[in-house]
């Protein structure tokens, strides 16, 4: 029965779900049955994040507890865990019943800090802790490529090279600069290198291999709705 | 041979005109104004009908003992060499299933991927870390090691903390695994399944720390980055792939080759489209792949 419930689930459910993209939602019970199933999957996404929580606080406790390398990067994770979290759960008023007992031991002109509200903890460390690390990263992004490219386009054969001059070309096009002084040497050269390069050669195998995936991605999914493939679930 | 051929289409037949039959009563049923059945997506459903019975029938041919070639994809073949390398040098071996959810079809390929590496490393006896980015895939990456660890008689070398739940941010779950990496050094770095713009964050660290990387993801637009920075990097419906084919199992790698055939009727149909085309005759032909 443990093997055979969830398999009998996800065949329905899939089931159900390719059977509503061929009928008019408003018509029949499926489209009720799609919109159901789908809040379902974020009410028990809901329900998993206490999961993510206990994992998140029992790996880096422990570290902690062990005093393991960088174990005071592990306890401010544990720290900034519960400092986002806790602030936004209290109540921001006392018209609750959790409310008036908060508020009877804290005073009522705190209650701007909490929730999730303009100027309150939680939106004061989205938006001067959270987001500038979050942008710092994403910023960093512009080394590893360029540490990358450097390894890519290494003339080391005649294939490396051909990429190493496509790249320079196309990179030249893409900004303005480089797009002028291509076409003051032939003022075709952009449009060229738009049809053939990008809308040629970098199109077609792009589309080749959306069309592989997708193909794989059908193929998977009728496993699964048979039941053929079960690794996901551990078994097989 | 014949036999199995003759019962196989009899069945795919018969399935074809039960889903026919209904889908016609359907037709039947519906008002010009407020239509039942979309008439606009009829090709989607030949298409369905037509790849369900091709990946059915070789599924049912492979089940029957017919051998089935499945060419050789260096990537997958390199996971059990990479897991060696992590267990001669000691040291760990990193999977990242991707950074989508359980809902997104490439996570699920990458927990299938999970499964088969899991149960590997569990036989080596090399650790494992799992980092996630969603508490669903948490839940399902835990109980796809388990189960791996289950079946080769390791059990008690399963460690509960080995798919472990990073953070919800793209970047702070990034952040947090870099550092790992040039903390722990691992000796292989697998990521399979659903990447963004974190994806080269990855892999050049990964590349920083010396560890043998094998990639796979289905959005192209992430492929030239793990191309740059990994060993092995496997395409588009390699993803899909990887699973049946490090599981060997006849049923799965039916699933393969009937997809290959579906390739194949693709190609001849680009084919024609082609020579419609140059012919300036490919219009009604352009139509039946229209959908709305």
């Amino acid at each position: 029965m443990r093997n055979t419930l969830p398999v009998i689930i996800a065949f329905l459910a899939g089931i159900a779900m390719v059977i509503s993209f061929f009928f008019n939602p408003e018509r029949t019970v499926l489209g009720t049955f799609q919109e159901n199933l789908l809040q379902w999957v974020t009410i028990v996404g809901g329900f998993t994040l206490v999961l993510g929580v206990f994992s998140i606080v029992r790996v880096n406790a422990r570290a902690v507890s062990r005093r393991s390398d960088g174990w005071f990067y592990k306890l401010a994770t544990v720290i900034s865990v519960f400092a986002m979290a806790i602030p936004s759960i209290m109540p921001t008023s006392a018209n609750s019943a959790f409310g008036k007992v908060f508020y009877s031991i804290f005073p009522i002109s705190w209650a701007g800090a909490f929730g999730t509200g303009p100027d309150s903890i939680y939106d004061w460390l989205f938006n001067y802790v959270d987001s500038p690390m979050m942008e710092t990263m994403f910023a960093t992004l512009a080394f590893y490529i360029a540490s990358a490219a450097y390894r890519a386009f290494r003339a080391r054969s005649a294939e490396a090279t051909l990429l190493l001059i496509t790249a320079c070309l196309v990179m030249l096009w893409r900004v303005p600069i480089g797009e002028a002084l291509l076409r003051g040497i032939d003022v075709r050269i952009p449009d060229y290198i738009n049809m053939f390069v990008m809308n040629g050669f970098n199109l077609s195998v792009q589309r080749g291999i959306i069309i592989g995936a997708a193909l794989g991605m059908a193929s998977m999914s009728l496993r699964i709705l048979l039941g053929i493939e079960r690794t996901y679930m551990g078994k097989g | 041979m014949k036999k199995i051929l003759r019962s196989d289409i009899i069945r795919i037949v018969t399935l074809t005109l039960f889903i026919t039959g209904f889908f016609a009563i359907s037709i039947s049923a519906q008002t010009a104004e407020d239509p039942i059945f979309r008439t606009d997506r009829i090709a989607i459903f030949v298409f369905l009908l037509i790849f369900s019975s091709a990946v059915l029938l070789y599924t049912n041919w492979a089940k029957k003992g017919k051998e089935l070639f499945v060419r050789k994809i260096p990537g997958i073949a390199a996971v059990e060499e990479a897991v060696g390398r992590a267990t001669e040098m000691g040291k760990p071996v990193l999977f990242i299933p991707g950074i989508a959810d359980v809902e997104d079809i490439e996570t699920i390929a990458g927990l299938s991927i999970l499964g088969r590496v899991a149960k590997i490393v569990a036989a080596y006896g090399t650790p494992l870390s799992v980092p996630v980015r969603y508490p669903m895939v948490l839940a399902a990456g835990q109980e796809v090691v388990e189960q791996a660890y289950l079946e080769v008689n390791h059990h008690d070398a399963y460690d509960p903390d080995t798919v472990r739940y990073v953070a919800g941010e793209q970047f702070a779950y990034t952040a947090t695994v870099n550092g790992w990496m040039m903390r722990e050094k691992p000796a292989a770095n697998i990521y399979m399944g659903a990447f963004f713009a974190e994806s080269l964050l990855l892999a050049e660290t990964g590349n920083a720390a010396g560890a043998i990387q094998i990639a796979g993801t289905a959005r192209p637009e992430q492929l030239p980055f793990f191309i740059a920075a990994c060993d092995y990097t496997l395409m588009g419906e390699e993803l899909y792939a990887a699973s049946s084919y490090l599981s060997r199992e006849p049923l799965l790698l039916g699933g393969l080759k009937g997809q290959d055939f579906v390739k194949l009727l693709i190609i001849i149909a680009i084919l024609i489209g082609i020579i419609l085309a140059l012919f300036n005759v490919g219009g009604w032909y352009n139509d039946i792949f229209n959908v709305s």
